[in-house]
């Protein structure tokens, strides 16, 4: 109380003292919160300059919610008024920005962005450096109402490039030209693609040729601060060159001043060459001449003290990586492995292994290379990497019989990792009679060798052995007996271990009672694997999360997608969604269960004599099905029975929706007590507001009441809310329960767009995580037509003469929520050779991709001809 | 965007801490302690950078210096570029230094709250506000004579006690 008392105060002193408490101890106590806004109110309409910075900096110190409810609008005011000090228009802009970050909704676009634009132009340099950054991060949300200040950024930033740097006096910065502001200025324009303007652009690319000229200049300081100051601008100006793509006698003079900057005697400067230069790697036009600084990089992965300069030479290493230097790299990163930093082993683990596997061309050299692997870094190598190598092994013939001769010849080691014993056993439990004709490996020794390994190694891998030795029962009539009474020893039959008991007695069984055909039947070689995305990979993905090192990597696998020679992947049942849980022997791979009736047979005929009145009934059969259908309708029937039929009608604009659902009776008894509810989990509520009224209890016989349901969308979502209706009907009690068909496609608005656009946008979001492809079955005929018709059912545009092959459909559109607008893209590519479909999403949200695609296969999927007239 | 500035000297005894963003004081006092903990097993001419080990996720990165007994740690995320925040780092240390004269750690502890002026004369809410180290330093010195005209009443017993505190 106290402290507010000091807010309003008169004095410098105590106002700042006041603020200095609140800033430290301020908490949702709601009434004082309320004094507080009051005392910051005053002091914001005070036209006291010093007050007013006093007030917004406690804004932004504390950026709450309440904050930004009480703030949002009259910031923008002072933010653009004629009169507000250059101080305070500094501070007001760093402000909303910071409220803007906190909370974007409540900040209110309007009249002022324009105005704010041209705050670029201010006299004041401070005011630009702060409104620069305002203007960046909300052109990232609302690229279109910011296009403006591309022009205004490029000319500013070619002032103060071309500068002398005495110009601009006090933001001069150890002889370099206001060194943030230019920063902030090249970031404002990476959220830009490159300016259309011929003129603009020219300009800019003119700036950023002096940029890397004065690079070569000798330098005015010999201080550290001058050339941190004149590298940050170097750096930044390369990652815009890189970002825009589009000049290649750029972006090859920005890999020369790297490679320079690679032998240079600063660390820091050698880490952000190495982490730029992982950016340039990516680019079509400088990606050879980044190849050329490979000798550099080895280098600098032997010689570096820095652990995180390091780090960053293998991600590079690992970018530039093509089919001519795969050799040489992954020999490099192996023996680097030998004497890496623990914390960094699994993930250079990961990367050769993905390596070795995408440009192998001889895959005896794979092999080696893998098995090279677990011996210098066992403990590292995961599942998924040891199950990849089996899988390749298992696919490729012409390696089995030299992989089955190297694991033989590396478990002969006295100690080899146990990694090691479950690939030999593996293989050699399959392609062991390859060898077994050299007297040196014969059956029996093959047997030994492993059986050696068996008391040494963990469950599971015993349990993989016991497997190889029935295998071997089969391949090797020979050792039958060996083997038997191996696993007759007490060891195995009577092992504390159930599973380890329960395969010892069920080959032993196998073995003594099954015939040689069965037996040859039951232990067949293992078919080959359907092609799928490398388990690797995916787990390299999740385990960097967002990154550019995994951006590239996406980037050239679909370059090179064909390079393992393999048929082009064709996923009979492969869900390309990366799916860790992808296991070796293929079982686990069951395709994601198709949206059929959920497992509720008996469901409403007990419902019907269930007398619980709050228990709600499992969906109701078929009605999965009929959800489908209503992805791209609004109208129509959605569930009936012998009592009850339920129609719906609705309509849907921007992220506002309205739906009228009808209850019949097909009766001629009353419904009492007739309750339709609408069930959302608490992830949903939050996303999608419903709201509705109660109807009327009774419903006469033959009757039909109308319930309207107000629907919002506030974020985007997944689920369906559940429409869950009780009644009674002549004595017995009713519970039913239908999906309520309100998807996420429902508010989507078809946006039109050139072709140059759509792949502009289509480029900007190349995040692994905002794409989302899925590749299936054509379940009907592949008509054009009812595809293109099916796109604009969905609700986006369908863009004609975008794509370069005239028979994929590509389509935009934004989806509408209450918080943001989110664009997305979608390309369908059909292969009418195979009857598949590839369906690419690319929006800016991970989740949004991820339901669109799944709403897009579902209904292509679903909608033949006869229902489809539906979608109109 | 800035998330939190620590400076904090060779003992790891935190001497300025500001965070932008909301945490425990638990959570602030283990970032503190594993920041340290980073920072100062590392040999003194590696470079100045961190990544990806840190608080809230794989984004931020520390961006450190150390000058003499005490260390400088900004934690900021990608939006910010590694060379300015370095630069914005030695204007901060020479800031410090033209407003006590030669700055040294007991400056930072006796004088919590002018580091604390400095600072958000510099950085606000997490973003760059100034980085003209003499508009910095006028507004220091404007609001030193605003204290100094008001202190005329209650300001010298105030004074004492700033300096028995400080002790």
């Amino acid at each position: 109380m106290e402290a507010v008392n000091l807010l309003s105060s008169n004095r410098y002193t105590e106002k700042q003292i006041g603020y200095l408490f609140i800033s430290v101890l301020v908490n949702s106590n709601s009434e004082l919160i309320r004094l507080i806004n009051n005392a910051i109110k005053n002091d914001l309409a005070s036209r006291n300059p010093t007050f007013m910075g006093l007030a917004l900096h406690c804004i932004a110190n504390v950026g709450s919610r309440e904050m930004a409810e009480a703030f949002a609008g009259e910031i923008p005011k002072i933010l653009v008024a004629g009169d507000t000090m250059d101080s305070v228009k500094q501070s007001a802009a760093l402000c909303l920005l910071r409220l803007y970050r906190t909370s974007p909704d409540l900040v209110p676009m309007g009249d002022w962005t324009s105005r704010v634009v041209h705050l670029l132009n201010d006299q004041h340099l401070g005011v630009v450096t702060a409104a620069t950054s305002l203007i960046t991060t909300l052109a990232q949300k609302n690229p279109e109402e910011f296009k403006t200040s591309v022009s205004l950024a490029v000319s500013r930033l070619s002032r103060i490039v071309t500068s002398a740097s005495t110009d601009l006096q006090d933001y001069t910065y150890y002889f370099v030209p206001a060194p943030w502001l230019s920063v902030k200025l090249l970031r404002l324009l990476q959220c830009y693609p490159p300016p259309e303007d011929p003129a603009v652009r020219g300009r800019l690319t003119e700036c950023l040729e002096t940029i890397l000229n004065k690079a070569q200049e000798p330098p005015k300081s010999k201080k550290v601060q001058h050339s941190n100051a004149k590298n940050a601008v170097l750096f930044e100006a390369i990652s815009l060159i890189i970002h825009h793509d589009s000049e290649p006698s750029l972006l090859v003079r920005a890999c020369g001043q790297l490679g320079q900057f690679l032998q240079h005697r600063e660390t820091n400067l050698r880490y952000l060459a190495l982490e730029s230069m992982c950016a340039l790697a990516g680019s079509e036009f400088s990606h050879d001449a980044v190849k050329t600084h490979i000798d550099t990089v080895i280098n600098a992965l032997k010689t570096e003290r820095d652990v995180s300069v390091r780090q960053r030479a293998v991600d590079l290493l690992y970018a530039m990586c093509d089919r001519s230097n795969a050799q040489q790299i992954v020999a490099e990163m192996l023996s680097y492995l030998e004497t890496a930093d623990y914390s960094i082993r699994e993930e250079i683990v990961l990367k050769v292994a993905i390596l070795a596997e995408k440009y192998a061309v001889d895959y005896t050299w794979y092999v080696d290379t893998i098995l090279n692997l677990i011996r210098i870094a066992g403990d590292y190598v995961s599942e998924e990497v040891w199950y990849r190598v089996i899988q390749i092994v298992i696919n490729r013939d012409d390696v089995q019989g030299y992989a089955a001769k190297t694991v033989f010849e590396a478990l002969q080691a006295p100690a080899c990792h146990e990694n090691l014993v479950k690939v030999g056993g593996y293989i050699l439990g399959e392609f062991g009679n390859l060898i077994a004709g050299d007297p040196r490996s014969s059956p029996l020794i093959q047997f030994h060798l492993l059986h050696s390994k068996f008391h040494l190694c963990s469950v599971p891998t015993r349990a993989l052995l016991l497997s190889t030795y029935i295998k071997f029962v089969n391949l090797f009539p020979e050792v039958k007996t060996t083997i038997q009474d191996v696993l007759r020893s007490d060891s195995q039959l009577k092992n504390a271990d159930v599973e380890l008991q329960q395969r010892a007695v069920e080959y032993l069984r196998l073995s003594t009672v099954a015939s040689t055909d069965i037996l040859a039947t039951v232990l067949e070689e293992m078919p080959p694997f359907p092609e799928r995305e490398s388990s690797i990979l995916a787990k390299l993905k999740k385990k960097k999360g967002p990154n550019t090192v995994t951006d590239l990597e996406e980037a050239k696998r679909e370059r090179s997608a064909d390079v393992n020679g393999g048929p082009e992947p064709a996923p009979a049942s492969a869900a390309s969604t990366p799916s860790p849980s992808a296991d070796l022997l293929g079982l686990g791979a069951a395709p994601p269960a198709p949206a059929g009736p959920p497992p509720s047979s008996g469901g409403l005929l007990v419902d019907v004599f269930s007398d619980s009145p709050s228990a709600v009934a499992p969906l109701a059969p078929g009605s999965e099905d009929n959800f489908a259908r209503f992805v791209c309708k609004n109208n129509g029937v959605l569930f009936e029975n012998q009592l009850l039929q339920i129609g719906l009608k609705s309509e849907f604009r921007q992220n506002l929706g309205r739906m009228f659902i009808f209850y019949g009776n097909k009766t001629s008894t009353q419904f009492l007590n007739f309750t339709p509810t609408l069930i959302c989990s608490d992830d949903l509520q939050m996303n999608l507001s419903l709201q509705t009224k109660p109807v009327d209890p009774t419903v006469d016989g033959g009757a039909q009441v109308q319930q309207v349901v107000n629907i919002e969308c506030v974020s985007d979502f997944t689920e369906a809310p559940v429409l869950n209706i009780q009644f009674r009907y002549g004595g017995t009690f009713q519970n039913v329960s239908v999906k309520l068909p309100i998807t996420l496609n429902k508010f989507f608005q078809p946006t039109e767009m050139a072709s140059q656009d759509f792949f502009q946008r289509w480029k900007q979001l190349s995040n692994p995580q905002q794409e989302v492809q899925n590749i299936f079955k054509a379940k009907h005929p592949m008509d054009t037509e009812i595809t293109k018709a099916k796109i604009i059912g969905f609700g986006s545009a369908l863009l004609e003469e975008v794509d370069p092959n005239p028979a994929n459909f590509v389509g935009a559109g934004i989806i509408h929520t209450r918080t943001t607008q989110i664009g997305c893209l979608l390309r369908l590519e059909p292969n009418l050779q195979a009857q598949m479909y590839r369906l690419t999403l690319r929006t800016s949200k991970e989740t949004v991709s991820q339901r669109l695609c799944e709403l897009l296969s579902v209904f292509l999927h679903l909608c033949c001809v006869s229902s489809f007239p539906c979608c109109k | 965007m800035i998330k939190a500035i620590l400076i904090f000297n060779n003992h790891g005894k935190p001497r300025v801490s500001k965070f932008y963003q909301p945490y425990s004081e638990d959570t602030r006092q283990q970032i503190i302690r594993e920041t340290f903990h980073l920072v100062s097993k590392r040999d003194e001419n590696v470079c100045n950078f961190l990544g990806g080990l840190l608080i809230g996720g794989s984004d931020n990165k520390l961006i450190y210096r150390h000058y003499a007994t005490l260390y400088f740690v900004f934690c900021v995320d990608s939006s910010e570029s590694e060379l300015a925040i370095l630069d914005l780092m030695q204007v901060f240390v020479e800031t410090l230094d033209k407003c006590f004269e030669n700055v040294c750690e007991l400056d930072l502890i006796s004088h919590v709250d002018k580091v604390h002026n400095i600072l958000a004369e510099m950085v606000m809410g997490g973003m760059v506000l100034e980085t003209n180290m003499n508009e910095i330093v006028t507004q220091i010195d404007a609001q030193n004579k605003l204290e100094k005209s008001e202190a005329g009443l209650a300001g010298a017993p105030a004074h004492r006690d700033a300096y028995i505190f400080s002790n």
